[in-house]
């Protein structure tokens, strides 16, 4: 009996540079060019020096947080911070879910959609510290500046990933729909929001705990919150208060994201 | 009752699905539909309700050409047309009694859709469809809580909601074992018989379609080859309509499922304009 000889060995082919010569050159100029970077970035060691003392300094007040003496401060801070995160997530999905829909390529008309898309686009292109700096130049400083860049930058995050979720539906039910002779409205309310709504409440949780942090930073910017609080810390070297509201910011963003990843479990 | 003249459908990437199919359906008569994957039997049945455009060609239903109607005229012709799928197409996360209710859709405003605030007689014909098909009990459960055959009766209980005067029904079994699949069969003649429904079912297991209906068409590829009583069925009949061993044409088959679908994606777009 004749037992055809077989290879015992096997090597998955490349995938993507087909060409051996073309791997080892791509490999070779990424690690140059690795080298090269590095090497550019300048260090002045001294300074580097310096800065370890006061970086000492922040450790250890952080390590004796000082809540009493800016409390004052601290807890309208907070008010404030809070305050904006959920209005600016309310009114940010509640402009979101239209726009969503409106960019959602099955739904829409095509001249919609492009509108909804350019939309989304913009949002998604300005980070939150520049629309900061713009709101607060427009406004002044304070947390409705904050308020606005937050609802905007929750459009852009909202808005895109529902259009996504629902060009992603099981169209089988939306056809089914359909079929009865439903209007578009009522296709939207029967075939396509029970299928995306459990991913838009917890993408909504999600964007809640993402605009308590971003308030923190764009506070920095002056847009008001706990971030302002912060950085008045900071400028102040009152490194032991800023130690505090650190401490408070990681405690809300811990319970913020255990609380809204067992309400979304709880919606599944 | 329903009149089907020269028939066809051409999708965009040049497949001929449908090729001047002339079909008359008398009121009362449950035609099975069989033919290999890819003959054009989906095409066919979601040209009658426009889930899928015909290129051209007549649907009569009454004395209404479904073929050329607006998009308000479409949707109100479309209530008296109920239509059962393949996987159900329950929309998973309402309740039995949402879904039911979902083929009232066509005839309330879309703020009693929206609210759940049906017409009372809807209700009631709703739990008297639910008692029919043998699921009252069932009413508050969510879809995705029933057995495939449970859904499957939910599915029939949506499209006698709409109170319809002809019935499409794609594969009613194609995802069911076959003693479920002999159940939804003898509900559907039933509810048909009773209501003196006409209905077309789209169907693959010959053997059932044999013992259930009343008329048999065969198609392939998009053409009528056969048009007779299930007991015309014999075997050189059924080569006809299969052929030997027709592999070719079931990868059609794909290649048309994939074009139907793009073809749904766009009516949606289209309904949205």
């Amino acid at each position: 009996m004749t037992t055809p000889s077989y290879p015992t060995t096997w090597r998955r082919p490349p995938q993507i540079v087909k060409d051996r010569r073309w791997r080892l050159a791509l490999q070779i100029g990424i690690f140059v060019y690795l080298v090269l970077a590095i090497g550019s970035v300048e260090v002045n060691w001294a300074r580097v020096y310096d800065g370890l003392e006061r970086g000492q300094r922040f450790i250890m007040g952080f390590l004796q947080p000082d809540f009493s003496s800016r409390w004052r401060d601290i807890s309208q801070g907070l008010v404030e911070s809070l305050t904006m995160t959920l209005t600016s997530t309310v009114v940010g999905v509640a402009i979101s879910v239209p726009i969503g829909i409106g960019a959602a390529r099955n739904l829409a008309p095509r001249w919609i959609y492009y509108i909804c898309r350019s939309i989304i686009a913009v949002s998604r292109a300005l980070q939150e510290i520049i629309i900061a700096i713009f709101f607060v130049a427009m406004f002044g400083f304070g947390p409705f500046a904050g308020f606005l860049t937050l609802s905007f930058a929750t459009i852009g995050f909202i808005a895109k990933l529902l259009a996504d979720d629902i060009e992603e539906i099981n169209e089988a039910q939306a056809e089914a729909i359909r079929s009865t002779g439903a209007s578009w409205w009522q296709v939207v309310n029967y075939a396509i929001q029970p299928q995306v709504m459990p991913r838009l409440i917890g993408l909504s949780l999600y964007r809640l705990d993402i605009n308590f942090r971003e308030s923190a930073v764009i506070g920095i910017v002056g847009a008001g919150g706990i971030g302002a609080t912060l950085n008045t810390a900071i400028d102040r070297y009152e490194y032991d208060s800023a130690g505090a509201i650190l401490l408070i910011i990681i405690g809300i963003v811990m319970v913020a994201e255990y609380g809204s990843s067992y309400l979304r479990k709880f919606l599944q | 009752m329903l009149h089907l003249e020269r028939l066809s459908k051409t999708y965009k990437t040049g497949e001929t699905a449908l090729h001047e199919v002339t079909l008359d359906v008398p009121k009362g008569q449950i035609l099975g539909l069989i033919g290999p994957s890819g003959a054009g039997k989906s095409t066919l049945i979601r040209c009658i309700n426009r889930l899928v455009e015909p290129s051209s060609g007549k649907v009569l239903l009454g004395d209404v050409d479904l073929a050329r109607l607006g998009k308000t005229d479409l949707r109100k012709q479309r209530r008296r047309i109920g239509m059962i799928f393949q996987e159900y197409a329950l929309v998973e996360r309402l309740t039995v009694m949402e879904n039911v209710l979902s083929g009232r859709l066509g005839y309330v405003p879309f703020w009693r859709s929206f609210l759940r605030k049906y017409p009372a007689a809807d209700i009631q014909r709703a739990y008297r469809l639910l008692d029919r098909v043998g699921l009252i009990d069932h009413a508050d459960k969510r879809a995705d809580a029933l057995s495939g055959g449970q859904r499957q009766r939910v599915g029939i209980a949506r499209a006698l909601a709409q109170d319809p005067e002809l019935l499409l029904v794609d594969e009613p079994t194609a995802s069911l074992d076959p003693k479920t699949s002999r159940q939804i069969m003898r509900l559907l003649t039933e509810v048909c018989t009773e209501r003196g429904l006409p209905a077309i079912v789209n169907i693959h297991d010959v053997p059932l379609a044999q013992q259930f209906m009343q008329r048999i068409v065969g198609l392939r590829a998009g053409r009528v080859v056969f048009d007779g009583p299930p007991e015309a069925l014999t075997e050189s009949a059924l080569t006809q309509i299969y052929g030997e061993e027709d592999w070719n044409a079931m990868r059609a088959g794909d290649a048309e499922q994939a074009a139907a679908e793009a073809e749904a994606r766009d009516r949606i777009a289209a309904l949205a304009k």
